[in-house]
Parts: structure tokens; sequence; C-alpha cells
């Protein structure tokens, strides 16, 4: 069997990846010209971790966008001939090298870790985002109001934390839970929380602007009615949004692991900042509590939050990544970054390569997040 | 007053959470699972009925629940239909196993982070404390099954050193490196940041330009004035990477084949092995609970200044 040397493969992946580059530096060029007018993410192009976060990141976005140009196979076609070979093998039918070799049922290991970032780059951001919702609408008035809602929300707060998350994901992520209602039902739970959010939002601060108002509440209907649909009961009349059973069940069970440590985020920054004199005042003028909470507190605890929720995107790609390695709720097919380890991690002793594109693709976007959330973190003290 | 309060909170935790790995457990396509696994698979949906029946499967849940809280509380957790044993013969035993796997983790990882993030902090934003930072955000962003597959690749397929499973119950030091290497490593990053994060506090503090004015040297500045009070934060941090030490052993005790708590408790949930999986969540449950009131206990002890209320 023909094959490249070490030199050609590198030289052919750093082809492969030519969209990326290109906009890599379309992005990053005009970034780094207006850096002044960006506010905080302009300011990131002065720190060199978070330069080097933000790349890595950036790669990996741009990647999932034009995987399908990247990858030069069908992550799931399997080559009988050339399972289990080393980088830089020839596929005899197309003359087209695999860059990273085979993996053990023969399919192309560049083309499936290419494939793999679509999958975390959709759900773990996703997730974290409906997370973030969630832990924001029950975090601000248990630490605003104080209390008896503030006991109940962080008792279930901590009941959550404390179960291990292996034993959550095991109890949660299975076939037979999904013959249940159970997570179609988390899942209509969780997603009411941005509705909600978004409803208060608009009602408080416009209230008083009905035209304005309704027009906002009509968007916010609409826009959630269809997500609600197509994310929830897969029934989207459209057709565009729609999770299957076993993604829905990811999902649910991701977000209800990580809101509760949004919470107590939200709820430790409310009951620091509701001691500030702008809240004072904003009582003293006789705001409604909402209004305080959704437009005087959260705006100014947005830094912490945004480090935090880079943070949490990477954390979730390792949860994501856990439950592929132990074969939870993702199809043997699926080519994402934790079921690719699992699967191949039997062959290190006849091949060590085959286990390295996933590996390094996983610790590589981590890596990416949390020196963006460090970068953010430095610049945010700054000022 | 307040000891005994959070004594009345743990409990609840404890009932509510086994209350709800009982529900979960108990969902009726999980008991077709352990009905066949049970019987060698080939079975129709009345025989799983009648068998279901039987064992006494079908009775209402709240009454099969307290039978196990009134069983648990005399000291007898049931028994495992995957060992097909008594669960009180097969948990002991691999939890020593994780156990010695712990201290291990532990003994490497807490001095080792100490020393880190002590020598970053100690001169905040000096070389050192760059290259020291980097490498802490390199380790948290490397999860277990990441790092502990790139070290297997590099100490035992390449170099050839150390082997790639590791047995329970056998600790010499090419059995042991790998799986405490890789844990430690990852928690190792996350004490670190804490504990620079703290120090370099400390060391902007009056009293450390008190006796650096009054002309005591850097040396003696930092480990007679500084360390004491920068260490009390990180220990709350210690104390909380218990719980993620359970998680950290599941996957690792998976990765290397090493047959402790975490690999009993993937087995129990795989096979739907009702008792086991409640004992083992039992367990981890308190793990979590219990360092999480020593450590605020410990906090209060440590540092005098809360203690007021």
């Amino acid at each position: 069997m023909e094959t490249i040397g070490g030199f050609a493969i590198w030289f052919g992946v750093i082809g492969r990846f030519w969209p990326v580059w290109l906009g890599l530096a379309i992005i990053m060029g005009l970034s780094y010209a207006f850096k002044n007018r960006l506010g905080l993410y302009g300011q990131l192009y002065d720190s060199g971790v978070g330069i080097a976060g933000l790349a890595i990141v950036l790669f990996w976005i741009l990647t999932a966008m034009f995987a399908d140009s990247i990858a030069p196979f069908d992550p799931i076609e399997q080559f009988g001939l050339l399972k289990r070979k080393p980088p830089g093998v020839i596929e005899p039918g197309s003359g087209i090298p695999f860059f990273f070799g085979a993996d053990n049922l023969g399919r192309d290991l560049f083309s499936r870790m290419v494939q793999g970032s679509k999958f975390v780059l959709t759900i773990a951001p996703a997730a974290t985002l409906v997370a973030f919702m969630v832990g924001i609408t029950l975090g601000l008035p248990a630490g605003y109001f104080g209390g008896r809602i503030d006991t109940v929300l962080t008792f279930l707060a901590n009941l959550v934390l404390a179960f291990p998350v292996i034993l959550l994901f095991y109890l949660l992520v299975t076939p037979g839970v999904r013959e249940t209602p159970i997570p179609t039902t988390m899942a209509a739970v969780f997603f009411i929380f941005p509705v909600i959010m978004f409803a208060t939002l608009f009602k408080t601060g416009y209230g008083a602007r009905p035209v304005l108002f309704w027009t906002l509440m009509a968007f916010t209907a609409v826009i959630g009615g269809w997500l609600y649909l197509g994310l929830v009961f897969n029934r989207d009349p459209l057709g565009i949004v729609g999770l299957d059973p076993n993604e829905l069940n990811i999902f649910a069970a991701v977000v209800f692991a990580s809101s509760p440590g949004v919470f107590r985020i939200v709820r430790g920054l409310t009951m620091d900042i509701k001691t500030r004199d702008y809240v004072a005042a904003a009582q003293t003028r006789g705001e409604g509590p909402w209004y305080i909470m959704l437009w005087e507190v959260l705006p100014n605890a947005r830094g912490p939050l945004i480090v935090d929720g880079c943070l949490r995107i990477g954390y979730t790609t390792i949860l994501l990544g856990t439950l592929g390695f132990f074969g939870l709720g993702l199809s043997p097919e699926s080519p994402d970054w934790g079921s690719m380890i699992n699967q191949t991690r039997g062959f290190i002793r006849l091949v060590p390569t085959i286990v390295l594109p996933q590996t390094i693709a996983l610790a590589s976007l981590v890596l990416g997040l949390n020196l963006l959330a460090d970068g953010l973190r430095e610049q945010s003290l700054k000022d | 007053m307040f000891i005994l309060r959070r004594l009345g909170v743990m409990l609840l935790t404890m009932l509510t959470l086994t209350l709800i790995v009982f529900a979960l457990v108990n969902l009726e396509p999980n008991l077709k699972k352990l009905a066949l696994e049970q019987n060698n698979n080939r079975m129709t949906q009345e025989a799983v009925d009648s068998w279901l029946e039987q064992e006494g499967y079908k009775r209402p849940l709240l009454v099969r629940y307290g039978e196990w809280l009134g069983n648990s509380l005399k000291g007898d957790f049931g028994y495992s239909t995957r060992f097909r044993k008594p669960v009180n013969e097969v948990m002991p035993e691999r939890l020593g196993y994780t156990g010695i796997l712990a201290f291990w983790v532990m003994a490497t990882m807490v001095p080792g982070a100490l020393i880190i993030g002590v020598l970053a902090g100690m001169r905040e934003g000096s070389k050192t404390d760059r290259s020291l930072s980097v490498f802490s955000i390199a380790t948290t962003a490397t999860p277990e099954y990441v790092s502990g597959i790139l070290f297997t690749v590099v100490f035992a397929s390449w170099l050839g050193l150390l082997k790639g499973v590791s047995k329970a119950g056998d600790v010499s030091f090419e059995n042991f490196a790998l799986p405490v290497m890789t844990m430690s490593i990852y928690g190792m990053g996350y004490i670190a940041r804490m504990t620079r994060a703290s120090m370099a506090e400390v060391m902007t503090s009056q009293y450390i330009r008190t006796a650096r004015l009054k002309g005591m040297s850097f040396g003696a500045i930092v480990t007679k004035h500084a360390l004491r009070n920068a260490l009390i934060a990180p220990f709350t941090v210690i104390m909380l990477q218990f719980p993620w030490l359970l998680t950290g052993v599941v996957i690792v005790e998976k990765l290397f084949n090493y047959k402790g708590f975490g690999w009993l408790l993937v087995e129990a949930a795989d096979n739907n092995d009702i008792d086991l999986v409640l004992a083992c969540s039992l367990v981890s449950v308190a793990v979590v609970i219990v360092t999480q009131l020593l450590s605020d206990i410990g906090y209060a002890f440590l540092n005098p200044r809360i203690r007021v209320q």
C-alpha cells in the first residue's frame, strides 16, 4: 500500500484547512485593525494569552462551519482494506491520502476529527446558553430576595451538585430513559426559561411603550415557539430546527448538570451587587424588583458571567467527551471526539497514533476556551 | 445549632437523592433490562412481567423504597444482581482499592499544586508566574481520558516504561504511576490557580509590606508571614476536590481497567443492578456532603475572623 511521508502529511493537512486560514486571517486582521472601537473584544488583542485562546477557538468554529469542504471523505464510510493503517496511507480508489490514518473500522480519522467538531460546537455552546438562562432566571431572585425562595432554590441546586456527574449521566442518558417522557419533560421545562426571561426583560424594560413592547413580545413568542416546537418535540413546521431523541436526551442532561453551577454564581454576584448605590438609587426611584434585577444587576454582572461562560463551554465540551467515552447516548457511528477516543483507545498498542487526532482536537478546543477566559478576565480587571 | 441544622439538611439531601436514584433505576424499561439480563436475554413480554411480579418489583415504588431504607439503616444494603453476592461483600473491597488510589493521588497532587501556586503567586507577573499559570491552565483543560491516553501512548507504547493497565491491589510504581499521574495532573492545575490567587492577594497586604520595610529577607517573609494566611483558601478547594476525585476515579478506572469503586459503579449502572447502584450513589453522595461539611468547619477553624457569627 502506498503512503506519503511526514512532511507531505502536514503540508496536505494545512492545505485542506485553507478556508479556515482565510477566515482566521480576515476576522483577526479586521478585528486587530479596529480593536480600539470593539470594547472588551478589542482589548483581547492586547494580551498574548487572549489572542492565542481566540485563535484556537476561532479555528475550531471555522472548521465546524466549513467541515464539509475540509473533510475529504465521508466520516462514516468504511474502507475495509485500510483498517488501522498508519497516517499517510493513500486510499486506492480516489488517490487521496488518509492524513491521520484510519480507525479500527477503516474510516478516515482526519475527516472524522473535522466532522466531529460540528457536534461539539453546536451542542456545547447551545447547552451552555440554555443553562445560563435557567441559572440567571433562578439565581437573580434567589440572590435578590433571599429568604425562603433562596433556601429552597439553593437546596435544589446543592442537590444536583452533590450528585456525581457520571452517575447522573448513567441514569439519565440511557435508551431506557428515552422510552419514558423524562427527557422531553426536562427539555420542556428548561426551554421555557429563555422565553420567561425575555418576556420579563421586555415587560420591565419597555412595558410603558405598548407598541414596542407588543412587537418584541410577538417576536419572542414566534421565535420561542418555533424553537420550542423544533427542539423539544422535534415537530418544527419548517423542518429546519430539530434534535434526534438521543441528542435531546444529551442536551437536557447537560443543561440539568450545568445550570446549578450557573445559579450559584449568579446568586453570589446578585448578593454582592444589590448592596451597590445604583441599586439603592433605583429602589428609591420606585423601580420594581424585576426591573432592578434584569436592567441594573444583570448588566453589571456581565464581566464575570462572560468569563464563566467561556470556561463552562469548555467544561461542557469535556462532559460531551465523557459521554462519548462511556458510550452513553451517542450512536456508535457518530463522529464525535469522545466516541472516537473510546472506539480507538483499545488499539494504542498496535498503532499509537490512532488516538491522537481526536484527543488533541478535544484538548486544544478546551485549552483555547480556557485561555480565552483567562485573557478576558485579565482585560476586564484592567479598567 | 449551626452544625445541627447542617446535619438535618445533609440527611434530607441524602434521602431525596436516593429516592431520585431509586425512581430512575426502577423505570419500566430499566426493570425490563434487568429481567432480560438476569434470564439470558430470551424472554417474552409476559415472561418478563411474571418474573418481575415474582421477584417483587411490581409493588408500589414508595413501599419498596421504604423497605430499602429500613434495611440500609440496619446496615443491609441488599443483593447485587450483577455479582450475585450481597452488596456488603462486594463493595468494601472495591472501596479499599479506590482508597489506595485516592491516597496516592492526594499525596502527589496537593504538595505539587501548593508548591506551584506559591511559587507563581510569590512574585505576581514574573516569568515564573506566567509560565506556571499557562501550565496550570493547560492541565485543567485536559480531561483525564485525554491525558491518560496521551500518557499511555508516550510511556507505555513508545517508551515501554509503564504498563497501560493497572491491577487492583498491587501497590507498585509501574502499576500505579499512570493512573495517579493522570488524576493528579488534572486536579493540580485548579488547586495551583487558587493557591496562586490567594498568595498574590496576601503578598499585596499591609503586614507583608511592614515585614519588608523592617528588613526581613524575601524568603523569610514568604515562609513566616505569607504562607499561613495564603493557605487558608486553598484548604477549602482541596477538600472540595474529593467529590471531583470520585468522577475522575470512574474515568481513570475505566481507562486503566483498575477494578475499584468507579469500575463497580459503571458495572452496576450498565447492568441496572438496583441495590448496587443505590449503595454506590449513597457512598458517593455521602463523600460529597461530608467533605463539604468538613471544609466549612475546617475553614472556620483556620480563619478565626469568620467565627464571630
